[in-house]
């Protein structure tokens, strides 16, 4: 047996919470979630463009949001799990220094295809939320 | 800007509805494991299906697949941007929002649909249009546009991979200094009570520990909140007494939205009835909100809840 296991659909019910999940935001993670993704905006690197903009410092990128996003997912559903949308609406930035708690709560699962749709919200302790949106699982119909 | 001025600039940026950003473009690399690898790093995502092959060629997949939230990240344009970027539609877009004063830029909302997982090997090629553009709006961030750009991925085979739709807000932005956004970054405590000639004798206690409860000098009748005048006989004289602090629910609310910084949540706010007869709102807390009801006992303690206040606070008894 796999130490990796895969929740099925008939293991999910609406309502079901995820683990909730705290993000230290550091420059590290701002900066190297920016590269590893590819994004050399300098707002996402360079102090001093971030802050030209209105903000205090780097902000983190799109992308690292995302990233964060499908990983809270599926560290809870398991490697089977395919990931069929991520639905993102932006809010408050994420800059060093601040902790983003990710919380998610199965809304609606469809048992004749195995998918189900988890909400996800992230909040920042200084200004609130982050992201928050809507990914959507195909689960496998049986463990 | 005036009507005539406004409907000029409409105008040019609505002939960019429509406009294709590029043409179907191949990543530089091919999907591969070690820029995979770069990014399950970073975001802790040690999920197997992206970077174990022992494991994933065991799987019902058979093999490895990269992370869908890469999808834009193969075609991105890479290190130039850092000193800005080609000339296309959308950045020509941009440059004239920002002639006109459309200087902020916001990304508002992102949605990626994944129609099938690629795997090292496959290459994505991504093709861009600006596919829609608002009227003129007033936004919390200043009067703006929001236009939305389509990417449409495909493979090698010109098989469609996924789509993703970006929605940015082109806003004028009102004034906001660094400093004043620095400043904003200390951790927020509660709002704190106002204290004036009236009530401030009654949180000064409570920042050395204690509830005090108002008492008419003339009739003893007790009152709270602090105020001036005996509501029984109009004697303005008072003294305190200090409360036990038992007490037990007579109404209570759960508060879930909007959250205010500062606050713990789950936020139970609650009209208490104390043993000495007075009424006092405060927080239950120590349970869960689904334990709390009508009529439950409480025993209160004054605590600092946070860098800047001290308040009583009520636990079950």
């Amino acid at each position: 047996m796999s130490e990796y296991q895969t929740l099925s659909c008939a293991d999910v019910s609406v309502g079901d919470k995820l683990p909730p999940l705290d993000i230290d935001i550091s420059s590290g993670l701002i900066v190297g979630g920016a590269l590893a993704t590819r994004d050399f905006e300098p707002v996402h690197h360079d102090k001093s463009v971030a802050q030209a903009s209105g903000l205090p410092d780097v902000f983190m990128n799109i992308l690292t949001s995302q990233g964060l996003m499908s990983r809270f997912v599926t560290d809870w559903s398991g490697p089977d799990a395919s990931i069929k949308s991520l639905d993102l609406k932006l809010g408050a930035p994420n800059v060093p220094g601040m902790v983003m708690t990710i919380t998610g709560e199965v809304t609606e699962k469809d048992d004749s295809t195995g998918e189900v749709n988890v909400a996800v919200l992230g909040e920042n302790n200084i200004w609130g939320m982050h992201m928050q949106g809507t990914v959507k699982l195909a689960l496998p119909q049986e463990g | 800007m005036t009507p005539e001025e406004q409907n000029a600039f409409e105008e040019k940026i609505y002939a960019y509805s429509g406009a294709q950003v590029c043409a179907r473009t191949p990543a530089a690399d091919a999907v591969n494991p070690a820029m995979i690898r770069h990014w399950t790093e970073v975001m802790g995502d040690n999920n197997p299906a992206y970077t174990n092959e022992e494991w994933s060629a065991s799987s019902a997949r058979g093999k490895t697949i990269a992370p869908a939230a890469m999808l834009y990240v193969w075609n991105q344009e890479g290190y130039t941007v850092t000193t800005g970027r080609a000339s296309d539609p959308q950045t020509d877009m941009v440059e004239l929002f920002n002639e006109y004063g459309f200087t902020g830029v916001l990304g508002t909302n992102v949605t990626q649909e994944y129609f099938r997982e690629v795997s090292p090997g496959d290459t994505v090629h991504v093709e861009m249009v600006i596919d829609n553009l608002s009227e003129r709006k007033s936004t919390a961030r200043g009067p703006g546009y929001f236009f939305e750009t389509l990417a449409t991925f495909t493979d090698q085979n010109n098989e469609k991979i996924g789509t993703q739709r970006f929605r940015v807000l082109k806003f004028i932005p009102q004034e906001q200094p660094a400093a004043a956004a620095e400043e904003k970054l200390a951790v927020p405590s509660r709002i704190a009570s106002p204290r004036g000639h009236d009530n401030g004798w009654w949180w000064d206690a409570c920042d050395n520990g204690q509830v005090l409860i108002q008492r008419c000098k003339n009739c003893q009748t007790l009152r709270h909140p602090p105020r001036p005048m005996c509501g029984e006989c109009q004697s303005m004289e008072w003294d305190s007494i200090e409360s036990s602090l038992d007490g037990e629910v007579l109404s209570y609310t759960e508060l879930h939205h909007p959250k205010i910084p500062g606050y713990q949540y789950p936020l139970i706010c609650a009209v208490i009835k104390l043993r000495e007869g007075t009424n006092i709102v405060s927080n239950v807390v120590g349970c869960e909100p689904s334990d709390v009801y009508i009529g439950m006992r409480l025993k209160g303690k004054v605590e600092q809840v946070d860098e800047k206040n001290t308040l009583p606070q009520f636990y079950p008894a």
